[in-house]
Protein backbone atom coordinates (compact mmCIF):
# COMPACT_ATOMS: atom_id res chain seq x y z
CA UNK A 1 0.00 0.00 0.00
CA UNK A 2 1.43 3.39 -1.26
CA UNK A 3 2.26 6.09 1.57
CA UNK A 4 0.14 9.26 1.82
CA UNK A 5 2.24 12.41 1.67
CA UNK A 6 1.34 15.93 1.85
CA UNK A 7 3.74 19.21 1.92
CA UNK A 8 2.69 21.64 4.86
CA UNK A 9 1.19 24.70 3.81
CA UNK A 10 0.71 28.17 5.69
CA UNK A 11 -2.86 26.83 6.84
CA UNK A 12 -2.68 22.95 6.74
CA UNK A 13 0.36 20.29 8.33
CA UNK A 14 3.03 18.16 6.61
CA UNK A 15 1.67 14.60 6.45
CA UNK A 16 2.87 11.39 6.09
CA UNK A 17 1.39 8.08 6.96
CA UNK A 18 3.91 4.89 5.48
CA UNK A 19 1.94 1.50 5.48
CA UNK A 20 5.32 0.21 5.14
CA UNK A 21 6.72 1.05 8.60
CA UNK A 22 3.44 1.76 10.38
CA UNK A 23 4.89 5.48 11.66
CA UNK A 24 2.13 7.90 11.09
CA UNK A 25 3.09 11.97 11.15
CA UNK A 26 0.95 15.00 11.43
CA UNK A 27 3.18 17.65 11.64
CA UNK A 28 3.03 21.70 11.76
CA UNK A 29 -0.62 23.92 11.52
CA UNK A 30 -4.00 22.95 10.32
CA UNK A 31 -6.04 25.84 10.06
CA UNK A 32 -7.82 25.88 7.06
CA UNK A 33 -11.38 27.34 6.55
CA UNK A 34 -12.77 23.67 5.09
CA UNK A 35 -10.87 21.19 6.69
CA UNK A 36 -12.87 18.05 5.58
CA UNK A 37 -11.24 19.23 1.96
CA UNK A 38 -7.73 18.51 3.80
CA UNK A 39 -9.03 15.14 5.88
CA UNK A 40 -11.11 13.26 3.81
CA UNK A 41 -7.93 11.78 1.68
CA UNK A 42 -6.58 10.59 4.98
CA UNK A 43 -9.54 9.40 6.47
CA UNK A 44 -9.69 7.10 3.14
CA UNK A 45 -6.73 5.82 3.41
CA UNK A 46 -6.57 4.79 7.06
CA UNK A 47 -9.61 2.55 6.26
CA UNK A 48 -7.90 0.79 3.20
CA UNK A 49 -5.22 1.03 5.93
CA UNK A 50 -7.11 -1.14 8.77
CA UNK A 51 -7.93 -4.16 6.35
CA UNK A 52 -4.17 -5.01 6.87
CA UNK A 53 -2.59 -2.74 9.78
CA UNK A 54 0.75 -3.95 10.93
CA UNK A 55 1.53 -5.44 14.72
CA UNK A 56 2.23 -1.97 16.05
CA UNK A 57 1.04 1.84 14.46
CA UNK A 58 2.72 4.76 15.57
CA UNK A 59 0.93 8.42 15.30
CA UNK A 60 3.07 11.05 15.89
CA UNK A 61 0.92 14.63 16.29
CA UNK A 62 3.24 17.34 16.52
CA UNK A 63 0.40 20.34 15.97
CA UNK A 64 2.11 24.00 16.59
CA UNK A 65 -1.76 25.35 15.86
CA UNK A 66 -5.09 23.54 14.66
CA UNK A 67 -8.28 25.22 14.19
CA UNK A 68 -11.85 24.05 15.76
CA UNK A 69 -12.86 22.68 12.29
CA UNK A 70 -9.83 20.42 12.26
CA UNK A 71 -10.17 19.64 15.50
CA UNK A 72 -13.49 17.45 14.61
CA UNK A 73 -11.58 15.99 11.62
CA UNK A 74 -8.38 14.89 13.69
CA UNK A 75 -11.07 12.95 16.13
CA UNK A 76 -12.59 11.27 13.13
CA UNK A 77 -8.78 10.22 12.15
CA UNK A 78 -8.12 9.14 15.70
CA UNK A 79 -11.64 7.24 15.72
CA UNK A 80 -10.12 5.30 12.71
CA UNK A 81 -7.14 4.47 14.71
CA UNK A 82 -9.31 3.61 17.66
CA UNK A 83 -10.84 0.70 15.49
CA UNK A 84 -7.88 -0.38 14.12
CA UNK A 85 -6.45 -0.82 17.92
CA UNK A 86 -9.97 -2.15 18.95
CA UNK A 87 -8.56 -5.03 16.30
CA UNK A 88 -5.18 -7.50 16.95
CA UNK A 89 -2.86 -4.57 16.42
CA UNK A 90 -1.56 -1.96 18.68
CA UNK A 91 -1.64 1.48 18.01
CA UNK A 92 0.36 4.36 20.20
CA UNK A 93 -0.62 7.78 19.93
CA UNK A 94 2.68 10.23 20.64
CA UNK A 95 1.49 14.01 21.36
CA UNK A 96 3.63 16.34 20.98
CA UNK A 97 3.60 20.22 22.68
CA UNK A 98 5.65 22.61 23.05
CA UNK A 99 6.87 23.60 26.34
CA UNK A 100 4.62 25.43 28.22
CA UNK A 101 2.36 25.23 26.04
CA UNK A 102 -0.83 23.97 28.45
CA UNK A 103 -3.42 24.49 25.71
CA UNK A 104 -1.76 22.04 23.58
CA UNK A 105 -1.49 19.63 26.12
CA UNK A 106 -5.07 20.06 27.15
CA UNK A 107 -6.11 19.40 23.80
CA UNK A 108 -4.35 16.08 23.98
CA UNK A 109 -5.81 15.27 26.86
CA UNK A 110 -9.25 16.26 25.62
CA UNK A 111 -8.50 13.32 22.79
CA UNK A 112 -7.09 10.85 25.51
CA UNK A 113 -10.21 11.21 27.48
CA UNK A 114 -12.57 10.27 24.26
CA UNK A 115 -10.79 8.00 22.23
CA UNK A 116 -9.46 4.44 23.39
CA UNK A 117 -5.81 4.50 22.40
CA UNK A 118 -3.11 4.78 24.39
CA UNK A 119 -1.39 8.33 24.06
CA UNK A 120 1.97 9.89 25.14
CA UNK A 121 1.90 13.03 25.82
CA UNK A 122 5.37 14.56 25.00
CA UNK A 123 6.76 17.77 25.71
CA UNK A 124 9.31 19.65 23.00
CA UNK A 125 12.27 21.12 25.34
CA UNK A 126 13.93 23.81 23.44
CA UNK B 1 -30.48 56.58 15.60
CA UNK B 2 -29.38 53.82 13.38
CA UNK B 3 -26.49 52.31 13.67
CA UNK B 4 -23.22 53.85 11.89
CA UNK B 5 -20.52 51.21 10.98
CA UNK B 6 -17.84 54.06 10.21
CA UNK B 7 -18.45 55.40 13.69
CA UNK B 8 -18.10 52.23 15.07
CA UNK B 9 -14.94 51.55 13.33
CA UNK B 10 -13.27 54.35 13.97
CA UNK B 11 -13.53 54.14 17.69
CA UNK B 12 -12.55 50.51 17.80
CA UNK B 13 -9.31 51.95 15.68
CA UNK B 14 -8.09 53.71 18.36
CA UNK B 15 -5.28 53.04 20.84
CA UNK B 16 -2.04 50.58 19.97
CA UNK B 17 -3.87 49.20 17.45
CA UNK B 18 -2.05 46.09 15.51
CA UNK B 19 -4.47 45.54 12.86
CA UNK B 20 -7.38 47.30 11.78
CA UNK B 21 -9.32 45.70 8.46
CA UNK B 22 -12.66 46.34 7.16
CA UNK B 23 -13.72 45.10 3.96
CA UNK B 24 -14.46 41.40 2.50
CA UNK B 25 -13.75 38.38 4.43
CA UNK B 26 -11.63 35.81 2.47
CA UNK B 27 -9.65 32.94 2.90
CA UNK B 28 -6.65 35.01 1.05
CA UNK B 29 -7.25 37.81 3.52
CA UNK B 30 -7.57 35.29 6.77
CA UNK B 31 -4.18 34.40 5.18
CA UNK B 32 -2.59 37.46 5.04
CA UNK B 33 -3.77 39.19 8.68
CA UNK B 34 -2.65 36.27 10.29
CA UNK B 35 0.89 36.69 8.74
CA UNK B 36 0.89 39.86 9.60
CA UNK B 37 -0.30 39.93 13.01
CA UNK B 38 1.58 36.56 14.17
CA UNK B 39 4.96 39.21 12.34
CA UNK B 40 3.98 41.67 14.38
CA UNK B 41 3.33 39.42 17.61
CA UNK B 42 6.78 38.39 17.33
CA UNK B 43 7.95 41.69 17.59
CA UNK B 44 6.87 42.83 20.47
CA UNK B 45 8.42 40.15 21.72
CA UNK B 46 5.35 39.00 24.60
CA UNK B 47 5.15 36.10 26.44
CA UNK B 48 5.17 32.93 23.98
CA UNK B 49 1.48 31.67 25.66
CA UNK B 50 0.09 34.58 25.04
CA UNK B 51 1.24 34.95 21.30
CA UNK B 52 -0.25 31.67 20.98
CA UNK B 53 -3.60 32.45 22.45
CA UNK B 54 -4.06 35.98 20.32
CA UNK B 55 -2.74 33.70 17.26
CA UNK B 56 -5.54 30.69 17.98
CA UNK B 57 -8.60 33.08 18.90
CA UNK B 58 -7.77 35.14 15.64
CA UNK B 59 -8.15 32.23 13.54
CA UNK B 60 -11.13 31.33 15.23
CA UNK B 61 -12.37 34.90 15.35
CA UNK B 62 -11.93 35.50 11.83
CA UNK B 63 -13.21 31.71 10.35
CA UNK B 64 -16.06 32.61 12.56
CA UNK B 65 -16.73 36.22 10.14
CA UNK B 66 -15.88 33.58 6.99
CA UNK B 67 -18.45 31.31 7.86
CA UNK B 68 -20.83 33.26 9.52
CA UNK B 69 -21.86 36.57 8.07
CA UNK B 70 -24.70 37.43 6.44
CA UNK B 71 -24.99 39.37 3.27
CA UNK B 72 -27.26 42.43 3.04
CA UNK B 73 -29.91 42.49 0.53
CA UNK B 74 -28.93 44.81 -2.73
CA UNK B 75 -30.50 47.95 -2.38
CA UNK B 76 -28.53 48.45 1.12
CA UNK B 77 -25.03 46.12 -0.52
CA UNK B 78 -23.28 49.37 -2.63
CA UNK B 79 -21.26 50.74 0.16
CA UNK B 80 -20.51 47.49 1.28
CA UNK B 81 -18.08 44.48 0.14
CA UNK B 82 -19.70 41.18 -0.29
CA UNK B 83 -18.93 39.40 3.12
CA UNK B 84 -18.30 42.65 4.49
CA UNK B 85 -16.65 41.80 8.08
CA UNK B 86 -14.80 43.71 10.63
CA UNK B 87 -11.79 43.08 12.30
CA UNK B 88 -9.53 45.07 14.94
CA UNK B 89 -6.52 43.37 17.44
CA UNK B 90 -5.39 46.12 19.82
CA UNK B 91 -2.65 45.92 22.56
CA UNK B 92 -4.16 47.21 25.68
CA UNK B 93 -1.13 46.73 27.68
CA UNK B 94 1.71 44.65 27.65
CA UNK B 95 0.03 40.80 27.61
CA UNK B 96 -3.41 42.12 26.95
CA UNK B 97 -4.72 42.02 23.69
CA UNK B 98 -8.26 43.07 22.76
CA UNK B 99 -9.85 41.26 19.06
CA UNK B 100 -12.71 42.92 18.09
CA UNK B 101 -14.64 42.02 15.36
CA UNK B 102 -18.23 42.53 13.43
CA UNK B 103 -20.37 41.31 10.98
CA UNK B 104 -24.37 41.70 9.78
CA UNK B 105 -26.53 39.29 10.63
CA UNK B 106 -30.75 38.74 10.06
CA UNK B 107 -32.52 39.16 12.97
CA UNK B 108 -33.50 35.73 13.19
CA UNK B 109 -30.44 34.54 14.48
CA UNK B 110 -29.87 36.72 17.07
CA UNK B 111 -31.65 34.94 20.18
CA UNK B 112 -29.79 31.21 18.84
CA UNK B 113 -26.46 33.44 18.97
CA UNK B 114 -27.40 35.47 22.03
CA UNK B 115 -28.41 32.37 24.17
CA UNK B 116 -25.12 30.63 22.67
CA UNK B 117 -23.17 33.10 23.88
CA UNK B 118 -25.05 34.03 27.22
CA UNK B 119 -24.30 29.89 27.96
CA UNK B 120 -20.62 30.03 27.02
CA UNK B 121 -20.03 32.84 29.49
CA UNK B 122 -22.26 31.54 32.51
CA UNK B 123 -19.98 28.30 32.68
CA UNK B 124 -17.20 27.83 34.85
CA UNK B 125 -13.75 26.33 33.38
CA UNK B 126 -14.57 22.58 33.58
CA UNK B 127 -18.28 23.33 32.50
CA UNK B 128 -16.45 24.58 29.29
CA UNK B 129 -14.04 21.77 28.75
CA UNK B 130 -17.11 19.39 29.06
CA UNK B 131 -19.39 21.22 26.65
CA UNK B 132 -15.84 21.38 24.01
CA UNK B 133 -15.84 17.52 24.27
CA UNK B 134 -19.43 17.04 23.68
CA UNK B 135 -19.84 19.29 20.71
CA UNK B 136 -16.04 17.84 19.52
CA UNK B 137 -17.56 14.15 19.96
CA UNK B 138 -21.13 14.34 18.85
CA UNK B 139 -21.92 17.53 16.27
CA UNK B 140 -21.28 16.76 12.75
CA UNK B 141 -19.28 19.56 10.81
CA UNK B 142 -21.25 21.76 8.78
CA UNK B 143 -20.87 21.37 4.83
CA UNK B 144 -18.90 24.93 5.02
CA UNK B 145 -16.72 22.96 7.68
CA UNK B 146 -18.12 25.07 10.99
CA UNK B 147 -17.92 22.93 13.87
CA UNK B 148 -20.36 25.37 16.13
CA UNK B 149 -17.02 25.02 18.68
CA UNK B 150 -15.39 28.48 17.63
CA UNK B 151 -16.59 31.00 20.64
CA UNK B 152 -16.36 27.54 23.05
CA UNK B 153 -12.84 27.51 22.06
CA UNK B 154 -12.26 31.43 22.24
CA UNK B 155 -13.76 31.04 25.86
CA UNK B 156 -11.69 28.50 27.06
CA UNK B 157 -8.35 29.22 25.62
CA UNK B 158 -8.73 33.44 26.83
CA UNK B 159 -10.70 32.20 30.30
CA UNK B 160 -12.05 35.73 29.92
CA UNK B 161 -16.24 36.36 28.90
CA UNK B 162 -17.26 37.15 25.53
CA UNK B 163 -18.56 40.60 25.26
CA UNK B 164 -21.02 41.37 22.59
CA UNK B 165 -23.76 43.62 21.08
CA UNK B 166 -26.67 43.63 18.70
CA UNK B 167 -26.94 46.88 16.97
CA UNK B 168 -30.17 47.17 14.72
CA UNK B 169 -28.49 48.68 11.15
CA UNK B 170 -32.05 48.49 9.91
CA UNK B 171 -35.74 46.42 10.83
CA UNK B 172 -34.25 42.71 9.87
CA UNK B 173 -30.20 43.51 10.02
CA UNK B 174 -28.14 44.04 12.93
CA UNK B 175 -24.90 44.51 13.04
CA UNK B 176 -23.09 42.06 16.06
CA UNK B 177 -19.56 43.68 17.60
CA UNK B 178 -17.79 40.29 19.78
CA UNK B 179 -15.27 41.29 22.04
CA UNK B 180 -12.46 39.15 23.39
CA UNK B 181 -9.96 40.03 26.00
CA UNK B 182 -6.43 37.60 26.02
CA UNK B 183 -4.77 38.09 28.55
Amino acid sequence: MEAITFEGTAKTPTVKFDASNGVFEIKGRSIPENSIEFYKPLVDWLDEYAKGPLDLTQVNVQLEYFNTSSSKCILDVFKKLENIHKGKSEVIINWYYEEDDEDMLEAGEDYESIIRVPFKMIEIVE
Amino acid sequence: MSFDINDYYSKLNSGDVLLAYKGSITSDLISNVLEVVEAKLDDLSEQAKIRKKVYNVLVESLQNLFHHNDELPDKLHDSFDPKFGVLVVTRVENNVYRISTGNFINSNKIKFLKDKIDKINSLSEEELKDMYKFILNHQKLSAKGGGGLGLVDIARKTGNKLEYSFDNYNNEYYFFNLEVIVS
